[in-house]
């Protein structure tokens, strides 16, 4: 038994980790569904895990400051939105940008917070019935409500993509722009709100870093998460649903490692570190022979700006 | 007489640099399709793109039912009743046919109602003829009934006035007969149609009012029957008189290009040519005839060496030049004039001395152990224009900003200087005035005449039959048959070009 419940936790321990991922997979798919390539992702994780952390710590109140790393990340991504959206800039140097912006600015306003540690942190709530299936129970319904926020959204975001009008009118603006404007369609909105969406929930998945998983600040405290993101993004062949997959699976190797390093392994930890970013090798390499043997297709648009014809 | 639904009064627009229409004053009745005749650049589609909210007018004014309205997007063009068939389509491709059809209508609810909308596709079914499947995706259907799915999206929207923009380009004769079918259909239901076009022979078929254009002006309108086509051409062309091309019979049986079994495949990884066998010999202008995406592309590419032969055998003059670089294939004597100019033909932010050298910018005299010398260039430039009859204003502009016309005759310019022994032209008159067309296909007369070959793929049918001495129809990556052109008819062709056997 006690084997199984070091096992469990590791596994509970996935679906945290993965939660800080899927968040802004989920994000980053829908803003390049739309045609906006932003790698920003990780200066909005940044941001957000920035805030949602002081939020919490003067309010107290941990849902209080998830809520508010979610906004800040959203508004960092309007920085991207108008650049790359409104003044048809270049997507790769916009995005890179936000990522040193988001850096610069939580390491210099987040000087003195450092090494700071958070008392309330996001509380567990258990399902009822659901937390008592052998296993399942324990890994996924005895954990606290913003897990479960994050698996509604990725079946309500796979809905929303895939069977509504809404949906359809993204993945149009992100195929074929000009025809989804010949039919009517506002290209610049749907982009605008698709890239704040990707702000939002890269936002999400900063707070929710600092609310739950590792309730401190240290500078850089993402570590890469966002640009782990921005590859399952391909991983996942823009598929919300596939994304889930991704991001447990780097959660995984996230909890191991973390779990490693407590029970005092021998293997250094430079090399436990390196763990997520080698993986990210070995997935980008393995889903691009997938994607190429498929045919998927990135979104067509992706990565260039829609300039109505001349009047 | 049937009451006015549009009506356009003096029309002007300008851009930068041209007056594309001037004092365009023209009337669609309801229940008539109204031809919009003119040749490439005469500012039909211009015009077109104003009514559907595209172009802003400079001047003039719109009436909509003997309204004067304001089309300030595509969006209050449909809401008006307008609906547009682009000569490029507007279909996103990894869409459904449905999803297409739906896409900007807020009538089915968020969650889409698929029933309410498959009840509105057999009623529109039931009422023109119009049927596709709607399940498929767009890029899993024919050019032809993608036709059918933009008449469709027009038609769902509730259009009373329908403007088409050179529909029948990429159909088959078949398919053209299949379109005026539906257009009569929907005529008889009441709609107005634009009918835009250079075709006089589909203007003599399809319809009831002609309106002929002309460097953006109004030349005249006229009833169908009580004109007839040699009236139109003198109006569509000017002054410009028509000549039949004189070819001396030179054909040899000495064979300058011999295909063998070439297989390519394309960057999706399907086989775009399957086994192709072709000779090509001196003296003649072989045509290759094809719905566009049938492999005439990949074919012309692949000799001109930008693409990889996974298979087979490509000789030229007794040379293996199979997967052979560019350039060496060209030193050889073989030149290619591409179907794309924006995107392979010139370098578009270029000036237009840097792309009427490109084929000669490393030889001497135009440049000497690296170096350039421009004034060789320039003088090399302007010995081209003039002979070409290129408008040249300024030759150090950017090339991009050349009229596509004058791109066009700088690039045939361009690879006919370099005196092939095999020119390979893709749709080489595309977008020239009539009397340009006949300089240049005069051109690839003389270099038959002169005992060389040219490979002529086209989609304009006619100028294939006008000049080929023989004819390959492609289907689907594979030479379906070779006719001999004196035996060959436009109908035999399209048979041919979907798929069935000489």
């Amino acid at each position: 038994m006690v084997h199984h419940s070091i096992y469990i936790s590791l596994l509970a321990n996935t679906i945290k980790a993965g939660t800080i991922l899927l968040f802004p997979t989920i994000g980053e798919i829908f803003s390049e569904r739309a045609g906006i390539l932003n790698l920003g992702v990780e200066g909005m994780m940044l941001v957000g895990a920035f805030i949602g952390f002081i939020v919490s710590y003067i309010t107290k109140n941990p849902y209080l400051g998830f809520i508010a790393g979610v906004i800040a990340g959203g508004i960092a991504s309007l920085i991207h939105a108008f650049i790359s959206i409104t003044l048809r800039g270049n997507q790769i140097v916009s995005g890179l940008a936000l990522t040193i912006f988001g850096g610069g600015f939580t390491t210099f306003y987040g000087q003195k917070w450092i090494n700071m540690t958070l008392n309330n942190t996001l509380p567990i709530i258990k399902i009822p019935i659901l937390n008592k299936i052998p296993y399942i129970g324990p890994i996924f319904f005895n954990q606290d409500l913003i897990v479960y926020l994050s698996y509604i959204t990725v079946f309500v975001m796979w809905f929303i993509l895939y069977r509504t009008t809404t949906g359809l009118n993204l993945r149009a603006v992100g195929e074929n722009a000009k025809a989804a404007n010949a039919m009517g369609i506002s290209v610049y909105k749907v982009r605008y709100i698709w890239t704040f969406f990707g702000g939002l929930l890269a936002g999400a998945g900063g707070a929710y870093l600092t609310t739950s998983y590792a309730p401190f600040w240290l500078d850089s405290i993402t570590a890469g998460r966002g640009w782990i993101a921005i590859a399952l993004v391909i991983f996942a062949m823009w598929d919300p649903l596939k994304a889930l997959f991704g991001a447990y699976l780097f959660g995984g190797i996230n909890a191991l490692q973390f779990q490693l390093q407590a029970t005092g392994t021998t293997i250094p930890s430079a090399i436990l570190n390196m763990l997520p970013y080698i993986g990210t090798f070995i997935v980008i390499t393995i889903s691009s022979i997938i994607v190429k043997t498929k045919h998927i297709k990135p979104p067509k648009e992706l990565g260039i700006p829609y300039i109505r014809e001349e009047k | 007489m049937a009451e006015i639904v549009l009506e356009t009064k003096n029309i002007t627009k300008m851009f930068p640099e041209t007056i594309a229409n001037k004092n365009i004053s023209f009337n669609l009745k309801k229940g008539e399709i109204h031809a919009l005749l003119g040749e490439n650049g005469a500012g039909k589609t211009t015009l077109m793109n104003m009514l559907y909210g595209i172009y802003m007018p400079t001047n003039g004014d719109i009436f909509i039912n003997g309204e004067k309205v304001t089309i300030k997007s595509p969006l209050d063009a449909i809401k008006l009743g307008i609906g547009m068939i682009h000569q490029h389509f507007m279909l996103v491709e990894t869409l459904t046919v449905l999803e297409n059809i739906i896409l900007g209508l807020k009538e089915y609810g968020f969650i889409i109602n698929k029933k309410a909308v498959k009840e509105k596709l057999r009623e529109i079914e039931n009422l023109y003829g119009l049927k596709v499947d709607s399940d498929i995706k767009v890029w899993q259907t024919t050019v032809g009934e993608q036709q059918r799915v933009e008449i469709i999206k027009v038609l769902f929207r509730g259009a009373n006035i329908l403007i088409l923009d050179e529909p029948t380009a990429v159909l088959t004769p078949q398919e053209t007969q299949g379109l005026f079918k539906i257009l009569k259909r929907m005529k008889d239901d009441g709609k107005s149609i634009v009918f835009i076009t250079h075709k006089l022979e589909e203007v003599m078929q399809i319809a009831d009012t002609i309106t002929v254009l002309r460097k953006g002006e109004v030349v005249k309108t006229l009833l169908k029957n009580e004109t007839t086509k040699s009236e139109l051409a003198k109006l569509m062309v000017g002054k410009t008189t028509l000549r039949d091309f004189q070819k001396n019979k030179k054909e040899t049986n000495e064979v300058i290009l011999n295909i063998e079994n070439l297989t390519v495949y394309s960057d999706k990884g399907t086989k775009s040519l399957k086994s192709i066998n072709l000779q090509v010999k001196k003296g003649e202008i072989l045509g290759i005839a094809g719905i566009s995406g049938n492999g005439q592309k990949e074919l012309v590419q692949t000799i001109a060496g930008l693409k990889k032969v996974a298979k087979g055998k490509i000789i030229f003059n007794g040379l293996n030049i199979t997967n052979k670089h560019p350039r060496f294939i060209s030193r050889l004597g073989i030149n290619y004039i591409p179907a794309d100019r924006l995107a392979m033909g010139v370098a578009p932010n270029l000036s237009s001395i840097d792309n009427a050298i490109m084929r000669r910018y490393y030889r001497f005299p135009l440049s000497k152990k690296g170096l350039m010398n421009y004034k060789k260039a320039f003088a090399y430039t302007r010995m081209m224009t003039k002979a070409y009859k290129i408008k040249l204003d300024n030759p150090f502009a950017p090339i991009k900003l050349l009229s596509g016309g004058n791109m066009q005759k700088l690039i045939l310019a361009r690879e006919i200087l370099e005196n092939p022994k095999l020119l390979i032209a893709s749709y080489p008159t595309r977008g020239l005035d009539i009397a340009s067309t006949q300089f240049f296909r005069q051109k690839l007369i003389e270099i038959a005449n002169k005992g060389k070959a040219v490979i002529l793929a086209s989609e304009d049918l006619d100028e294939i039959l006008s000049l080929s001495d023989r004819i390959a129809v492609m289907y689907e990556g594979s030479i379906v048959g070779i006719l001999e052109a004196e035996k060959a008819d436009k109908n035999t062709i399209g048979l041919m070009m979907t798929g069935a056997k000489a």
